[in-house]
């Protein structure tokens, strides 16, 4: 590990002149894997309630949330309209429990409205309404318009004077097959929108089952560099990989960069692990216990590694 | 009623005629100078929307997107995230006909100020053909909340509806039209959005119209006075949010009531003024507008609008129905 990153929380740094006094701690990367655990638990705990939900998604992706949150993000949870705020795109909403859960972690909101998840008048919408919670930058769901919206605002950024804004995207796999995207991806190296950063989450299933089978999107790198991206490819669920490809597509000036994150779906619960059964079905109370567990252990993996 | 300061003569042999999109383009234009922060993004059409203004005005300020409508929707949506004012133009065809569920779920309900123009809307690109005449994009569009429906009646109403666009702080969609019609209004004429005006005074009968329809309806109330009919004419340029005011105090006045728009019959300006009435008000009523049908090629838009039932003649036939179901 970067001895760098082993700062304690709670200092106080500068990063490209913006102060960040209190608004943001330094974490290393054991704090984020811890952070990571309890985002999925959270995640197991919401769905368990709602009865509905995404779960394969959701804890695959947790690992990048933490990194997000907890360290790559310039924001500030306490005034989520900040004018220097860097942007995240969430363009598969229906994997909005893992940003709810970083979001509440990260102190958007108190972890209480996470068990209000997909209720009646809750601010957690079943898929994220921008209206209904503040810091969520875009209302998504219907798959495949994240992209566009991230080039659009990159666009705009750089019309503003405000290219020092980062602008993140992150996109399943699954939604690939539309074509909206591709749109976007084109416009995107058009106009060489090097303020924007993508993530694919990687995780080869979608609901009709292996993205390969459903529709082909290999050979994925080979796609987006055809279409003028530079193509960065990491193991998703590796925080510290997510946050050193953050940093090295920051360093590329030239094209637009995407961040192929190859992520297990249901990373942490052995039994939803690769299983594209449990991309949008809740765990029963039996289920969730035994999911809790699971994650439990893995945090005594985290706690035995860092030693 | 304040006085619209229309054109004397709408129907002389030397009244001028105009494209609504370049009354449109020009408004754009002097948008852009007006604020910064408009921005214009198009799919391949910048010279046939007469966006070809702006672009060649601000070429900085001017996004080529390629034919790719549902991109300029949602890369509207986020240019609007960052403080931008977008307008997005292709054909109504395209946009909104093929970007429905991007415009419902990023610029609706995400609730960003994005500014749709959908050219070449309705029979008036008569060539093109069926698949190039919007007629669903008013329906499609009013049923979307938080959207403003807006439908110029002729070149210099489009050019303030650009300005009052910009300064709108809602999704709005305007609907312009490619042939040139008669310009009936002036700069003097009033325009807001939200508002419908009261073109002429009557008292037999309300024709409530939108677009190059509110022409078609002042030729039916010329032709009208002439066989002894007093005809009220509303122009709604906002087909959503409706001015329900000013077309409840008409109606219960004139208590029979037709409505023109050249557009599908179903939920449409005649839908709006139905649902209003139906609830608020009912009188007899007859809906001007294509019955669900597509459209079709032909060299002028008033071989169609005849074909379809839209022109002042149909118009008039309307008005004389409802009167006598008044009187029955």
């Amino acid at each position: 590990m970067n001895p760098s990153r082993k700062n304690s929380p709670h200092c106080q740094i500068s990063v490209s002149g913006y102060n960040y006094t209190d608004m943001q701690q330094i974490f290393s990367i054991e704090a984020l894997e811890i952070k990571a655990i309890a985002i999925r638990q959270d995640i197991i705990k919401m769905l368990e309630l709602a009865h509905s939900g995404h779960p394969g998604g959701s804890l695959g992706q947790a690992d990048i949330y933490a990194a997000l949150y907890f360290n790559i993000l310039k924001h500030d949870p306490k005034n989520p309209d900040w004018n220097e705020r860097d942007i995240l795109i969430q363009s598969n909403g229906h994997t909005c429990p893992v940003r709810y859960a970083a979001m509440a972690h990260a102190g958007y909101f108190s972890r209480d409205h996470l068990w209000t998840l997909r209720t009646f008048g809750s601010i957690l919408q079943g898929h994220p309404e921008r209206i209904k919670l503040p810091g969520v930058e875009n209302t998504s769901g219907p798959l495949g318009s994240g992209l566009s919206q991230a080039a659009g605002m990159a666009l705009a950024l750089r019309m503003n004077k405000q290219q020092h804004r980062w602008v993140y995207v992150i996109t399943g796999d699954g939604e690939l097959n539309e074509g909206n995207n591709w749109e976007a991806i084109m416009l995107a190296s058009k106009y060489k929108l090097t303020n924007m950063i993508a993530i694919v989450d990687r995780n080869n299933i979608q609901i009709d089952g292996p993205t390969e089978v459903v529709m082909p999107l290999e050979d994925l790198r080979a796609k987006w560099e055809a279409f003028g991206w530079h193509v960065l490819e990491i193991d998703g669920n590796d925080i510290e990989a997510v946050i050193d490809a953050v940093g090295m597509a920051k360093a590329i000036v030239e094209k637009p960069v995407v961040i192929l994150a190859h992520t297990i779906p249901g990373k942490g619960v052995d039994f939803m692990e690769y299983d594209f059964h449990w991309h949008g079905v809740a765990p029963n109370h039996e289920q969730a216990k035994l999911a809790l567990k699971e994650i439990h252990t893995l945090r005594g993996k985290i706690n035995k590694e860092h030693d | 009623m304040s006085d619209p300061y229309l054109v004397d003569d709408i129907r002389s042999k030397g009244a001028k005629k105009d494209s609504i999109r370049d009354g449109f383009g020009r408004g754009l234009l002097a948008a852009g100078k007006k604020y910064d922060q408009v921005v214009g993004i198009c799919a391949d059409l910048t010279d046939s929307t007469k966006m070809s203004l702006f672009a060649d005005a601000f070429p900085e300020r001017f996004i080529e997107a390629g034919i790719a409508e549902q991109n300029i929707t949602t890369i509207g949506s986020g240019m609007a995230a960052m403080g931008k004012i977008p307008f997005v133009s292709s054909y109504a065809a395209f946009c909104p006909g093929r970007t429905w569920e991007q415009i419902r779920t990023t610029i609706c309900l995400n609730d960003r100020p994005v500014k749709i123009i959908g050219s070449h809307a309705g029979l008036f690109t008569a060539p093109d053909g069926a698949t190039h005449q919007a007629l669903e994009d008013i329906t499609l569009m009013r049923v979307l909340p938080n959207m403003v429906v807006l439908v110029p009646c002729d070149s210099v109403e489009a050019e303030k509806m650009a300005l009052a666009m910009a300064a709108d702080p809602r999704p709005n969609y305007v609907r312009l039209a490619r042939a040139e019609s008669t310009i009936i209004t002036t700069d003097r004429t009033p325009f807001q959005i939200g508002k419908a005006y009261v073109f002429r005074e009557g008292s037999d009968v309300t024709i409530v119209a939108t677009g190059t329809s509110t022409y078609q309806a002042l030729v039916a109330a010329d032709m009208l006075h002439k066989d002894g009919i007093s005809a009220e004419v509303i122009h709604a340029p906002t087909v959503k949010p409706l001015d329900t005011a000013t077309i409840l105090t008409s109606v219960k006045k004139t208590k029979a009531v037709v409505t023109a728009e050249e557009g599908q019959i179903a939920g449409g300006l005649g839908g709006a003024v139905a649902e209003l009435l139906g609830e608020e008000y009912p009188v007899p009523l007859r809906r001007i507008g294509v019955r669900d049908l597509f459209g079709q090629s032909a060299q002028t838009p008033d071989e169609l609008l005849k074909h379809y039932g839209l022109d002042a003649m149909h118009i008039a036939l309307a008005v004389h129905q409802v009167i006598e179901r008044k009187h029955a």
